[in-house]
């Protein structure tokens, strides 16, 4: 582990985090947590026509698992959500810029599970077991 | 142990083990993790390689050379631990995994047999999770009901709670000797006296003060006390259930199988005696033997100087970290009712990401709610960071971690 994941776009997301709230007219909702920090995520958002008009997402944690949802919901906003289903680890681990390694990849992945466990509700499908 | 306290030589014990010669990521180790688990010595090492190079057996089975060598050495841990901790025979030390097996034998055997539907047990804020939910699964069975002793706000237990509780008279009072998130030392003797005065039994989880202080349980009157040997020294996988002969002679085994029985017929059995009543199946014999050579060496050093060393250390790293700006201890100031675990936060940073900051610096520190989810509620943060210390630990130490927090909090502009 070293000391580069705390850099200065990480901290700028943890003390700002963007789409940072709540949701009025979300039509799709998830919350989870994380056992090792406990952080806690939720994400609202509003899919239209497949695709993330809008979201949001609010929770506490630490500066990793915060600074990675927002990030992630910047990359969501306006996307298809088929292309939202195809990202993995590794493009949580491109956002942060840095492996943060096995004790603390669960923290980058949670508002990615969290987002993805929200799309699935919505298409009313149960998220596959290898992409939780 | 009622030597004169004398200063520990840390440089001396520190050449004892091993792994603090280890560089991480190119700096020297700074283990401040020992309430999670203690390091080992060679001589713990050593132990266990003799054990497999020279008299590897089972125990209490064969006749051979091998084997009465092997259960010479097991029976004598035993004795060694029961003397340690004040036991009045070795035949009232029983061999389970760790504290966490020591509670839940307790509580699913002796409990289980002995409490009623509605019978109240006193259990208290700062328990460890293994002092908790094995009576929650009992409470889900049986219907008894489950009291907590409120804590102060320096993480002292409050009398006035624990009197108002006693009201429902709780058949059972359970609680830690030291809490392993705040490092408060619970007066047990004081709580036993009185738990005792209404007919309750007294169970103390010894995890976090067996392995730091001087311990003994007819002084602590206590009924039943859980250890684990790998927070003293021990290697992992070994643990030790302290219950009063005449307790754990009227106890029904948790497990069947081999060394618990006396005979075996194909409708019935006859249990063995206490301890070996409890301990079916080939027993954990490197974790008992790594045990007793771990009561040795703290034998060797004294455990009223291991607690001086501690004391002197956690005052200094109180004095240092309570100047570092926006830093929170929890837990009281008061070195006398404290042991060497401090929990802290630093500003806003969440305990995870201070520990990979320290990691980085080559400091080992706990983090996260140290399975105490109810305390980390009554404290109403999600997590706090720990660190512990040993006879292992120098104040030299502590300033390399205040160093790291220091540098923690500009990287954070906390």
């Amino acid at each position: 582990m070293n000391a580069d994941i705390y850099k200065e776009t990480i901290l700028d997301h943890y003390r700002r985090p963007r789409n940072y709230g709540e949701l009025a007219d979300a039509n799709a909702r998830a919350k989870d947590s994380n056992v090792l920090c406990g952080d806690v995520i939720e994400m609202q958002l509003r899919v239209n026509e497949n695709r993330i008009d809008d979201l949001r997402f609010r929770g506490q944690g630490c500066a990793i698992s915060l600074a990675c949802a927002s990030m992630l919901t910047e990359l969501s906003k306006g996307k298809p959500i088929s292309e939202i289903q195809k990202l993995g680890k590794e493009d949580m681990i491109g956002l942060l810029g840095t492996d943060p390694g096995p004790a603390r990849i669960e923290c980058a992945t949670l508002g990615l599970k969290v987002l993805k466990t929200a799309i699935y509700a919505h298409l009313g499908m149960k998220m596959p077991q290898e992409e939780t | 142990m009622k030597e004169k306290a004398a200063a520990l030589n840390v440089r001396k014990i520190r050449a004892d083990f091993p792994i603090l010669k280890r560089r991480i990521g190119g700096k020297p180790l700074v283990y401040l993790d020992s309430a999670a688990t203690s390091q080992k010595p060679k001589s713990v090492i050593d132990a266990i390689r003799r054990f497999y190079s020279q008299y590897n057996a089972n125990v209490h089975r064969s006749v051979h050379r091998l084997s009465e060598e092997a259960t010479i050495a097991f029976e004598q841990s035993r004795e060694k631990f029961a003397a340690f901790i004040g036991a009045k025979t070795s035949k009232e030390i029983v061999f389970v995994r760790n504290a966490t097996e020591a509670l839940n034998v307790v509580v699913l055997s002796w409990a289980r047999s002995n409490l009623k539907p509605g019978d109240h047990v006193l259990l208290t804020e700062m328990e460890h999770h293994s002092n908790i939910v094995p009576w929650q699964i009992l409470a889900k069975e049986k219907g008894i009901k489950l009291d907590y002793i409120r804590i102060n706000n320096d993480g002292t237990l409050s009398w006035d709670s624990f009197h108002e509780l006693m009201k429902e008279r709780p058949k059972v009072v359970s609680l830690a000797h030291v809490s392993n998130a705040l490092g408060t030392i619970n007066p047990v003797r004081q709580i036993a006296k009185e738990a005792h005065n209404i007919g309750a039994t007294v169970i103390v989880d010894a995890a976090q003060s067996v392995p730091h202080m001087p311990v003994d349980v007819s002084d602590l009157e206590c009924d039943f006390m859980a250890v684990s040997g790998h927070k003293m020294l021990a290697p992992t996988g070994i643990g030790m259930l302290y219950g009063g002969y005449d307790l754990l002679d009227h106890m029904e085994p948790l497990m069947g199988g081999g060394e618990m029985i006396k005979e075996v017929h194909l409708q019935e059995a006859r249990w063995n005696d206490p301890p070996w009543k409890f301990e079916a199946g080939t027993p954990n014999i490197e974790g008992v033997i790594g045990l007793g050579a771990a009561v040795d060496y703290l034998s060797n050093l004294g455990m009223e100087n291991v607690r001086l060393h501690e004391k002197g250390i956690t005052k200094y790293a109180l004095e240092r970290l309570g100047d570092v700006k926006g830093l929170v201890l929890y837990g009281t100031r008061d070195i006398e009712k404290r042991g060497a675990a401090i929990s802290f936060n630093l500003g806003d940073i969440h305990a995870h990401d201070l520990a990979t900051i320290l990691d980085t610096q080559g400091i080992a520190i706990r983090s996260g709610h140290h399975c105490a989810q109810p305390l980390m509620e009554r404290l109403k943060v999600p997590a706090t960071s720990r660190a512990s210390f040993y006879i292992y630990n120098m104040k030299r130490e502590v300033d390399i971690l205040v160093r790291a927090l220091e540098n923690a909090r500009k990287m954070f502009k906390v």
